[in-house]
Formats: structure tokens, C-alpha cells, sequence
């Protein structure tokens, strides 16, 4: 069983307080891997916002493999950044050799281009540096993105804070918007790729459950994208479907609960943008999710957002205080991380409704 | 004499015998009064009896004229096994019983020196049923529950009309960041996934044909399950054109274009639209052959709903105006899409045969998206009449073909942009709701059904050609005739009970799969969800093969 948290707060935040958030879930989930992705990053990595960061985890080869690939494109790096190691003997984790966090400057040509000309050149680099590792496992590359870090590992994630020196905050290693999941894939194949958060281009997302229409979001995403691969796991569904409907169709966040869970036809017929709902849920049919599931969206803006399946079958929770936003899983761990909060006005969403969080920490709770 | 003696016909030529015990029969005239083949009359038969009566063996003969039931030896008045002496006869003294040494197919075409023509359906009989080989057999269960087929709701509806892939649709989000609309979209009804298929008026009794509609009407109004009934190739009464209950009629219109005079005509009056146009290219059952109405069943009320005299009327294999499949675009479709104002979904029923996909892809790569459905027929599926032929030796079954197109859309990411209908024996077993459930997994997206809605109303035939009939005009149910006597044996408002009763329960079934499969809404394209026992089979629709 998966357990998911996203922190998003005022002020820039350490990962041990993702681990923590997480840490008290542990009887939910299986302790089999622990998976972040880091927005709106702070620390070491803040000068930098602008300019796109690898996160990438690799052999030796796969360095090599990753730069020459980046210099040929005419990508110069600006910034690097190891995470040293704490290689104590007896840590349940699957360690690579190399975890890199490199920025870069994008090639000469694309200096003045369009930002979506830029965007596009970052994800095809970022495939192009996939397909060239994935041969023999010589690394993965998770994200390649102004602003975002991921880090994904196998093993118990409390050996994996460790593993990573996380347990203890420090500010150099920050971000505003933190998303975490512990578990690897235990559904399918244990493989890195297959542990949410997942991004594409600005947009995360991480689930917990099972999307009983795996098959036909994933046989209808593959052409809809040359971003849509993997499908490691059921939950990278529900990211591609975000990214097609927000970035692709230019649709308003909103639609997206329309797409994944359409309203009953019954109800559809009340309303009186029943024609754009009606042809949303006959066009997008083949997005429709199914099954139990919870999801924490961001999208590039770092507006975060969560919503259910139409029938409520997994729980979720939203804490606040003054400086931060936690979703979680269980309420455990929003105690964990925000003890003095108003408990009071801890939401949790219905089957029908999207709870936002703007980038000024206004929760919003919106009817679908 | 005795050469001639040989080849009359006798009952042992014919593919069934009458079983008649004289010592029960009470001489009471109905089965002969009940058989409309007449397969058997009544006869005088010379009985001789020896008796004595001394006490000693003094053997005396007698004669005498006893009334018996026997069998006609003939071609045209032949026992089809229906039954219905065995139905009336109050002592249990009258049977049909099957022949297996039948010459039947041999000595019709000798003495009758023209093609065997049948109704009923492909009798595809003696392997088993590729569905019965499948079985939805991923179960939700632990992390993800399966539902309560009482307690929770569910979305059964399938699309009726062409669906624009996303991108092409016209909306644009306003400053209050709500979608508006700025352009036309092709018209989609969202209907329940089982039509009910196209049969005419002509085909069927006026009295089945009404017993049909006012379930359908019932379905409708009373039990909120919107099904839709296909009119057939044959008209529809003018009063129902003009009501409001053409909302659930999907009109149809096959190569010989009968009664669309009337519906043309109709237009200007009619209070609501019809649920949609269906293009009859071809049918499963029969393919490449066309539709065959004989004269004898061309009653007056027939000749005045498809405005034509008393002869044999046949819909020729092909629309003859049709010269290719982008011209059926341009031409048929333009012209009833635009005859109905674009309000109205059209489709198109053509028989699976080997060569669908390619029908199916140009189809739905046509640039003006408004084919709004593709209804796939197979092979053993139901006719009212055919040349027995084409019946046996011609088509293609269902469920590998309509595969086959689903996944010719997925290769282009067109699934669901046409719709897939599916029909051509589902239900044959008498369970519609699991036949049509795979086929959904699969990758339809609903199914259609003629045959099992004729059974349903009391049709005895079945698929070892017990009846099968309904080309004569003499069907001894009153389903697929025009006699007035035969047609008034059928209760339209039990016909009617029948098939409401039966779309509850299969509404009911089809909650009971969706529910283990943790589905709330159909689940097309699902293939996960089923497994097959065969391996072929699995192979084949490349789903998993369990055992």
C-alpha cells in the first residue's frame, strides 16, 4: 500500500520534515523505497531557478553517457551537487554509485528562444538521456527541470534518510514544495523508474492506489505524447493525463477532475455546461481513471492540488498552519510535522471535490 | 412404377418425423388446426382386425375407416419441427422428432431446381463458443476493493455518434476560466450498450414489431434504461414517425430504401428526432447476400409502409449508388446528416468479414468526422430469411474482427472516436449480459441484438434448425408473419413484458460483473479484465491465457 505526502509552506523546507510526514505512515506502507521530488528549491540551489537541473542517479558510465550527451546539445553545466553519503554497513537500501544534481545553462542557440521552445528541448534531452542509459542500466534520469529535484531510491526510507544524511536539516538542501511516496512498485517490476512522484515538464504527481483502467489510459496516452513512456507504474496515468489536459489542451486545473472522474451522466444533465462536460467525458473516455485512488498534483506555477476517485475509496487529509500546507495519506503524519495546528480545519475531500493550494498558501476547495 | 415408388418423397426423406400414437388421440383437430406448415392433415386410414369370438380359433376378419393424423410427404408443406402439435395436443399423442438420416438438402434442390432458402441463423454448432472460453477473471480484491453491485452507482451508457478526438474540440476557456463552446461538435447520444437490432416491419408481425416498441417505450419511460430499438430496413408506421417516441428509434435505411418515402415525407411533422441513422451495407448472417422478403409476406400493410406492390422484395448486397467507401462517406452520410440538420448521429452496419479493419480505417481517418458508429455483424447472428448458403458457408465471426478494430484504433489512438457496436450471436446461450460485458473488454462499445429479442418473445426455433422458418410467412409463433390468424397467436403486451423483464435482469447481471472488476463505469478496451482458457483464443485477442 502506498502512503503520499506533499509539504508546501512559506518558507523553504529540509526533506527531513518530508520524512517525517512519511515516517509515521510507515505501518501503511511497505518500507520498500522512498521516492521526492523538490519544487521551488531554496539552499544551494536558488541562484539558480532559471536553469534546468538533472537529477539523475547513475554508474560511472552513465556520467559520462548523461555529459556527453548535455555538451553535445550545447548544455554547459553551471552548478553540481552530490549528496554525501553516510555508507554505514547494514542500511536497507539498493544504493547507485552516483546521485547527481547538475544545472545547466541551455545551449547558445536557445538563449533567446521562446520559453516553450525551451521547454520542448527539455524534455526531448531529458528522453534522449533515458533511452541512452536505460541499455544497461547505466542510470536513470528522473527530471530535468528549472526548480525541481528528484530523488528515488529502493530500500526502507528511514535507511534511506540516512543513507542521504536527511534526518538532519540543514539550509542548504531546500525547497517550498516537497512531494514524497515510500513504497516502491510492488505491483509490477521493482525498478526506480516505477516510484511516484512523477514529473513532466513543471507537472508532478503521485497517488496512492490502483487505477483499474491502467490499461486503457495507458493504451490511449502513448500516442497522445512522445512524453507519455514508462508506464512502470499505474499512477504515471494520472500525470500524463494532468500534463494533456492542463498543458496540452490549455484546459483550467478544474477540468481535470472532470476528465479523470466524470460527473454521472445523470448529473451532467443538470448543469448547465453539460455540453462542455458531456464532450470532455466522450472525448477524454479513455482517460476516465477507476478503482481506489487519492492523487497530489502540482502543476509548474506550484500550485498543489489534490482530489479522490468518484467513489472515495482511499482517504486523504489536508492540515494547514500559518506557513505551511501538508496533504497526507494519514492524518499521523500531518501531526508529526504541524502538532500546534487547529486540527480543527483539517479537510478531508470528498469524492467530488479538487482542494488547491495556491502558491500563497490559500486552500481553495472547489465543487466539481 | 417402383422407380417412380423411390423417389417420391417420404417422411424419411424429410429432416422431421411426426411421432403419432393413434390409442391417445382423441380425434380433436388441433394440431392440424395449429400447424401452419401444414405438415399434417388428417387421413382415413383401412384398418383390418382379426378376432374369434367362439371358443375355439375361428379367425374372422373386419374392416373398418379409422381417422388418423399423418405426416405431408412433401417438399413445400415439410415438418419443421416446431412442436406446436406437441403444445396443443391435450394427450400427449402427437411429436415432431428430428430425422438423422434427413435427404433433405439433396431432394429440395432436386425437385425444386432453385436455392434452399431458410430463415433462422448460422448454425455454428459442435465447438465451443470463443466466449465461453473467456472469463472476466481479474478480480478486485484486498487494496482495490471490488464494488456492491446493490449499494453502489453506475454509469451504463455507450456513445452513439462520432467523438472528436480532444484536441479538435471547439472549446476555449473564458476569463472566468469555464470552458465555452465555439463551434459545432457532431451529435452524440449516450444510450444503454444494448440496441435492440434492426428488424423490420415486414420481417416481423405488426403485432411483434409493436410489442418491440412498446418495451422499448417502457424501458424508456418507466424503468429509466434508455434503450434503443433499430427499425430495420422496412419503414416505420407513419403514427409513430409523428410521436414523440422516435426519440428512440434509430432509423435505418439498406439498399432497397424501403419506406423512406414515407420517412421523408414525415419529416416536416415529426415532434422529435430519431435516436439516429443507420447505414445498412451489409449484415453478418448473410453477407453478400441481401435481404429477401417474399411475396407471401408482403401484406397490405407492408406494401403501404414501404410503398410497394405485392412481390418478392429484395434489398440488393450492395447500395448500388455506392462506388466506394469515401464516396458512402460523402454521399450517404452528408446527405442524412444534413436531411436531420446534423442533430442526428449516423452509422454504419457492415458484416465483419476479413477485410473490416481496412473498412474501419478509412472510416474513421475520414477529415469530416461524422461517421458516427461502426456496427460490426458476424456470423451467427439471426436472419429472417436467406438463402441457406449463404447462411451455412459465408461470414466471419464476431469477436477476433471486432478485437481487430478496436486495436487498429489503439495503434492510431482513435479508440472511441468511432464508436464500435458488435452483434452476430451474442446472447445465443440466453446470457446477454456476460456475452456483451466481453465484448466490451474487448473494445466495443455496446452490442446489438435481434435474434435473442425474437426468443424472447416466445420463438422456438433454435441453431439445430428446429423452425427457423421466418422466411415462409408462416411462422407458428406469430413472430415473423403477416397472416392475421398466426400474427394474432402473440400477445404484444407479454412480448413486451418479456423483453422488460429480461433487460432488467441483464441491467442487474452487468452490475454484477462491473462490481468485481471495481468498475463503476463500462469497461471498454478492459482486456485485462478477461482471461482465456484457450490458448488460441488468448493468443489471438491478446489477452492472458490462464489454466
Amino acid at each position: 500500500m502506498c502512503r503520499i505526502g506533499a509539504i508546501k509552506s512559506r518558507n523553504y523546507i529540509h526533506p527531513s520534515m518530508a520524512l517525517q510526514l512519511m515516517q509515521s505512515q510507515q505501518k501503511g506502507h511497505d518500507n520498500s523505497g522512498f521516492a521526492m521530488v523538490m519544487q521551488n528549491l531554496g539552499g544551494i540551489f536558488e541562484p539558480y531557478k532559471h536553469l534546468p537541473t538533472l537529477s539523475m542517479a547513475c554508474t560511472d558510465a552513465g556520467i559520462k553517457i548523461a555529459e556527453d550527451i548535455l555538451h553535445e546539445i550545447g548544455f554547459h553545466r553551471v552548478m553540481q551537487w552530490a549528496p554525501e553519503v553516510n555508507d554505514v554497513p547494514g542500511l536497507d537500501i539498493n544504493a547507485m554509485p552516483n546521485y547527481v544534481f547538475e544545472t545547466f545553462d541551455y545551449p547558445r542557440n536557445f538563449r533567446n528562444a521562446e520559453q516553450k521552445e525551451k521547454e520542448e528541448l527539455l524534455l526531448d534531452t531529458r528522453l534522449k538521456l533515458r533511452a541512452a542509459l536505460e541499455p544497461n542500466e547505466e542510470g536513470f534520469a528522473y527530471s530535468f527541470w528549472p526548480d525541481v529535484i528528484t530523488l528515488k531510491e529502493i530500500g526502507d526510507p528511514r535507511d534511506i534518510g540516512t543513507y542521504f544524511n536527511l534526518w538532519t536539516a540543514n539550509d542548504r538542501f531546500t525547497a517550498k514544495v516537497i512531494t514524497a511516496q515510500c513504497r516502491q512498485n510492488t505491483n509490477y517490476d521493482i525498478v526506480r523508474y516505477a516510484a511516484h512522484p512523477f514529473h513532466l515538464q513543471g507537472y508532478t504527481a503521485l497517488a496512492n492506489g490502483e487505477n483499474t483502467f491502467y490499461l486503457k489510459n495507458k493504451e490511449y496516452q502513448q500516442g497522445l505524447h512522445r512524453g507519455y513512456i514508462g508506464f512502470e507504474s499505474d499512477s504515471q496515468c494520472f500525470l500524463y493525463t494532468l500534463h494533456y489536459v492542463h498543458r496540452e489542451l490549455g484546459w483550467p486545473l478544474h477540468y481535470y477532475k472532470h476528465v479523470v472522474t466524470p460527473l454521472p451522466f445523470d448529473d451532467i444533465e443538470q448543469r448547465e455546461d453539460q455540453k462542455q462536460l458531456l464532450g470532455i467525458r466522450q472525448s477524454l473516455a479513455h482517460l476516465e481513471i477507476n478503482g481506489p485512488n487519492t492523487i497530489i498534483g502540482l502543476l509548474p506555477d506550484n500550485t498543489m492540488f489534490t482530489c479522490c476517485d468518484a467513489k472515495k475509496l482511499r482517504p486523504v487529509v489536508v492540515g494547514r498552519d500559518e506557513d505551511t500546507v501538508a496533504i497526507s495519506s494519514e492524518v499521523c503524519g500531518i501531526n508529526e510535522i504541524l502538532p500546534d495546528r487547529d486540527w480543527e480545519t483539517d479537510i478531508y475531500p470528498n469524492e467530488r471535490e479538487v482542494v488547491v493550494i495556491s502558491d500563497d498558501l490559500e486552500v481553495q476547495r472547489w465543487k466539481q | 412404377m417402383e422407380t417412380m415408388r423411390l423417389n417420391d418423397v417420404t417422411a424419411n426423406d424429410l429432416p422431421w418425423k411426426i411421432k403419432y400414437d393413434a390409442s391417445r388421440c382423441t380425434m380433436c383437430g388441433s394440431c392440424v388446426a395449429t400447424c401452419s406448415f401444414r405438415a399434417i392433415l388428417p387421413k382415413v386410414e383401412r384398418r383390418r382386425m382379426v378376432f374369434s369370438e367362439g371358443n375355439f380359433p375361428e379367425p374372422k376378419a373386419r374392416f373398418s375407416a379409422v381417422p388418423v393424423i399423418r405426416q405431408a410427404k412433401s417438399i413445400r408443406n415439410y415438418c419443421r419441427g416446431c412442436g406446436m402439435c406437441e403444445k396443443v395436443c391435450p394427450n400427449d399423442a402427437i411429436k415432431p422428432e428430428r430425422n438423422q438420416d434427413t435427404r433433405h438438402p439433396v431432394i429440395t434442390r432436386c425437385l425444386g431446381g432453385d436455392s434452399i432458402k431458410r430463415g433462422g441463423r448460422k448454425n455454428l454448432e459442435g465447438s465451443t463458443r470463443t466466449l465461453d472460453s473467456i472469463r472476466v477473471g481479474r478480480i478486485s480484491q484486498m487494496t482495490d476493493p471490488s464494488l456492491d453491485a446493490q449499494r453502489h452507482t453506475f454509469d451504463l451508457l455507450a456513445p452513439f455518434g462520432r467523438i472528436l478526438p480532444p484536441k479538435k474540440l471547439p472549446f476555449s476557456p473564458d476569463v472566468d476560466q469555464q470552458l465555452v463552446t465555439n463551434a459545432l461538435t457532431p451529435p452524440v447520444n449516450w444510450i444503454y450498450p444494448v440496441i435492440i437490432g434492426d428488424m423490420s416491419i415486414g420481417a416481423l408481425s405488426w403485432r411483434m414489431w409493436e410489442g418491440v416498441a412498446m418495451a422499448v417505450a417502457y424501458l424508456n419511460e418507466e424503468c429509466g434504461l434508455p434503450v434503443r430499438m433499430c427499425s430495420g430496413e422496412g419503414g416505420v408506421p407513419v403514427r409513430l414517425l409523428k410521436s414523440k417516441y422516435l426519440k428512440y428509434m434509430i432509423l435505418q435505411i439498406a439498399s432497397g430504401h424501403f419506406g423512406w418515402n414515407r420517412i421523408a415525407n414525415a419529416m416536416p411533422h415529426m415532434v422529435e428526432d430519431p435516436a439516429g441513422i443507420l447505414i445498412k451495407i451489409g449484415q453478418g448472417a448473410k453477407p453478400g447476400d441481401g435481404g429477401l422478403l417474399q411475396a407471401g409476406k408482403v401484406a397490405e400493410h407492408i406494401q403501404a409502409i414501404r410503398g410497394v406492390p405485392k412481390a418478392d422484395l429484395l434489398s440488393p448486397p450492395n447500395h448500388q449508388g455506392l462506388y466506394s467507401i469515401e464516396e458512402s462517406v460523402q454521399k450517404m452520410f452528408l446527405s442524412f446528416n444534413s436531411a436531420f440538420k446534423f442533430r442526428v448521429p449516423v452509422a454504419i452496419k457492415v458484416a465483419a468479414s476479413a477485410t473490416s479493419v481496412s473498412v474501419f480505417n478509412n472510416l474513421v481517418r475520414d477529415p469530416y468526422n461524422i461517421v458516427g458508429g461502426f456496427f460490426l455483424d458476424g456470423i451467427d447472428g439471426g436472419t429472417g430469411a436467406a438463402h441457406e448458403v449463404s447462411l451455412d458457408h459465408t461470414g466471419h465471426p464476431i469477436v477476433s474482427k471486432l478485437r481487430d478494430c478496436y486495436l487498429a484504433a489503439v495503434t492510431q489512438g482513435r479508440q472511441g472516436q468511432i464508436p464500435l457496436w458488435a452483434a452476430g450471436g451474442l446472447g445465443k446461450t440466453g446470457d446477454l449480459a456476460a456475452d456483451a460485458f466481453k465484448m466490451i473488454a474487448l473494445g466495443a462499445n455496446g452490442v446489438f441484438t435481434g435474434k435473442l429479442i425474437l426468443q424472447m418473445a416466445g420463438c422456438i426455433g433454435n441453431d439445430m434448425g428446429r423452425c427457423n422458418a421466418c422466411n415462409t410467412g408462416l411462422c407458428p409463433a406469430g413472430i415473423t408473419t403477416q397472416e392475421p390468424q398466426l400474427a394474432h397467436r402473440l400477445d404484444p403486451e407479454k412480448v413486451a413484458q418479456n423483453i422488460v423483464n429480461y433487460f432488467l435482469a441483464m441491467d442487474q447481471e452487468f452490475k454484477k460483473l462491473l462490481a468485481p472488476i471495481g468498475n463503476s463505469s463500462l469497461p471498454v478496451g478492459r482486456s485485462d479484465a478477461l482471461v482465456a482458457t484457450d490458448h488460441a483464443v488468448a493468443d489471438r485477442l491478446q489477452i492472458q491465457h490462464v489454466c
